[in-house]
């Protein structure tokens, strides 16, 4: 799905968390926002997943205004900085709920619904641990899982916020590739946030760099690399 | 020798034998002075003549009346503050808004203002000679005097228990299972009932039990408001008062009692489900 972003803006109190700030994103990218801490980063995925709704400006999928539309209706598979798994429920249900959530009418039959959460346990190739709880995994397996759970809905799009930062240096390589090939799999556009220039360059399509809430260079990252287009981006790809 | 590889392989956080024995001695020296010994002298006290005079006082109308009166109070009160307290909790822990800090210190309210000042509110509130007590009376349905007064004075007592049991669990556990259901495409209904409530359940049910346990028990407000009409609006705690007072003793300890046994049922059950769900429980805490 294509994803553009027309000057959106966003206010928190007297604090400007995102200058107007516009994006394409074309359909089937694979995309970073990359950016210090306070860079609007986050904010700009939010607001991309119907958590937060921008101040001013529009957010279009595939050409149509998808600015008012709520967060259930984005259809948006979003994978959270902590995972945020429901504690309670197995990992079975974790990944099962998007689809038990679905009106009668469109829900899919018990079977059917074991069938494809299997399916989704194989993808991320953590299968067998449907009965396990959250707080049973490590680290790799809860992003996995969160990942799972967030392909179950079929989305239009996958957000991830910051999806290796709790992890180890060696399970953050591994599943750098996990998601690429998920991504390669599925063809969702993805948008993911991170910190880590290392990461945003080796993992993207395109890298998006921010600071302040604004946009301060788009590109591939080789072109990002080459030629930073201002000065926060050459010392940021430095540091 | 053996006495120093015992010594040797105590545990950093453990304590020596004899530190541990006087703590624990301590602990329940406390516990013997405070809570059992009074508990065993109001038994000793009923059932002072014997159990036949006992049960013959708990048989009296105005007895089986303050146990009626008592049971309907928390049946009504409990369940409407476990409401209140959730709603409470949910406003101040998801949302942003500037009077967050004044409204926390509202709900604690109830515990710093002594409840006989919170039945003379209510008294002045819905007293006769106020607007609305006045127009209430004419309808027929007084609030002081009556039940809805009692059940105003005890929910007012009982109020931040709920509320104050869920508002720690709930900051602590973020707003993020709430937002990932919601873009997983459940109704913020669905997303309460089975992430937020799930989450909060063994907080609500403290909450819900120490809320329970103070309104059967609340005496102050409740005794403003009453009017302690034997029968009619006299609750246990302020039957068992009146008793004492008219040298009643096996009457008045054997009320005192139930009363008791009440508080003691609740921690039971409380015990009981702890004990049934503890897989859970342990789930829970290891995320």
């Amino acid at each position: 799905m294509h994803i553009e972003i027309d000057e959106i803006s966003k206010q928190f109190g007297t604090t400007a968390a995102l200058h107007p700030v516009s994006l394409s994103i074309p359909s089937g990218a694979l995309v970073a926002l990359l950016g210090p801490s306070g860079s609007g980063k986050t904010t700009l995925l939010r607001i991309l997943g119907g958590l937060e709704f921008p101040t001013s400006g529009r957010v279009r999928f595939d050409g149509q205004d998808a600015t008012a539309l709520t967060v259930q209706d984005r259809r948006a598979g979003f994978v959270f900085q902590s995972y945020a798994l429901f504690r309670h429920m197995t990992v079975f249900d974790n990944i099962a709920y998007g689809l038990n959530a679905r009106p009668r009418a469109s829900r899919p039959t018990m079977a059917e619904i074991a069938r494809r959460v299997t399916k989704l346990m194989e993808l991320i190739q953590l299968p067998g641990i449907g009965a396990r709880y959250p707080g049973q995994l490590s680290g790799g397996q809860r992003q996995r899982v969160a990942l799972a759970r967030a392909l179950a809905i079929e989305p239009r799009m996958l957000l991830l916020d910051e999806p290796f930062g709790a992890l180890d240096a060696k399970v953050r390589k591994e599943l750098r590739q996990g998601l690429r090939d998920i991504h390669d799999t599925t063809g969702l556009t993805t948008v993911f946030v991170t910190h880590d220039q290392e990461e945003a360059m080796e993992l993207a399509d395109l890298v998006v760099v921010m600071s302040m809430g604004r946009i301060e260079q788009i590109g591939k990252p080789q072109d990002i690399r080459a030629r930073p287009a201002t000065p926060f981006v050459r010392d940021f790809l430095t540091a | 020798m053996s006495d120093a590889a015992t010594r040797c392989f105590r545990p950093a956080t453990g304590e020596p034998p004899a530190a541990r024995r006087a703590l624990i001695g301590l602990a329940f020296a406390g516990l013997a002075v405070l809570v059992f010994a009074p508990l065993a002298a109001v038994f000793a006290e009923a059932l002072a003549d014997g159990l036949g005079p006992s049960l013959k006082s708990l048989a009296s109308p105005d007895a089986r009346a303050a146990v009626r009166l008592t049971l309907t109070i928390a049946a009504i009160s409990v369940p409407l503050n476990a409401v209140f307290g959730i709603a409470a909790a949910w406003f101040i822990t998801k949302f942003d808004f500037r009077a967050k800090a004044f409204l926390i210190t509202l709900i604690d309210l109830p515990f710093s203002v002594s409840p006989v000042v919170a039945g003379l509110c209510i008294v002045l509130m819905f007293g006769t000679d106020s607007l609305v007590g006045g127009w209430l009376v004419a309808q027929g349905r007084p609030v002081v005097f009556a039940l809805p007064g009692i059940v105003l004075a005890t929910m007012f007592v009982t109020f931040p228990f709920v509320a104050r049991e869920l508002i720690p669990v709930m900051i602590e556990q973020g707003r993020a299972e709430e937002e990932a259901a919601l873009t997983l495409g459940a109704s913020g209904w669905r997303t309460f009932r089975t992430v937020t409530l799930p989450n909060i359940r063994w907080a609500l049910l403290y909450g819900v039990l120490l809320c329970n346990a103070r309104a059967m028990g609340e005496f102050g407000a409740v005794s403003v408001v009453s009017g302690k009409i034997r029968g009619q609006t006299a609750t246990m705690p302020t039957t068992i008062e009146m008793l004492y007072q008219e040298y009643l003793p096996v009457a008045a300890f054997s009320l005192a009692a139930v009363l008791a046994l009440l508080a003691l049922a609740t921690l039971l059950l409380k015990t009981a489900l702890e004990l049934r769900h503890a897989d859970q429980l342990a789930a829970a805490h290891r995320h």
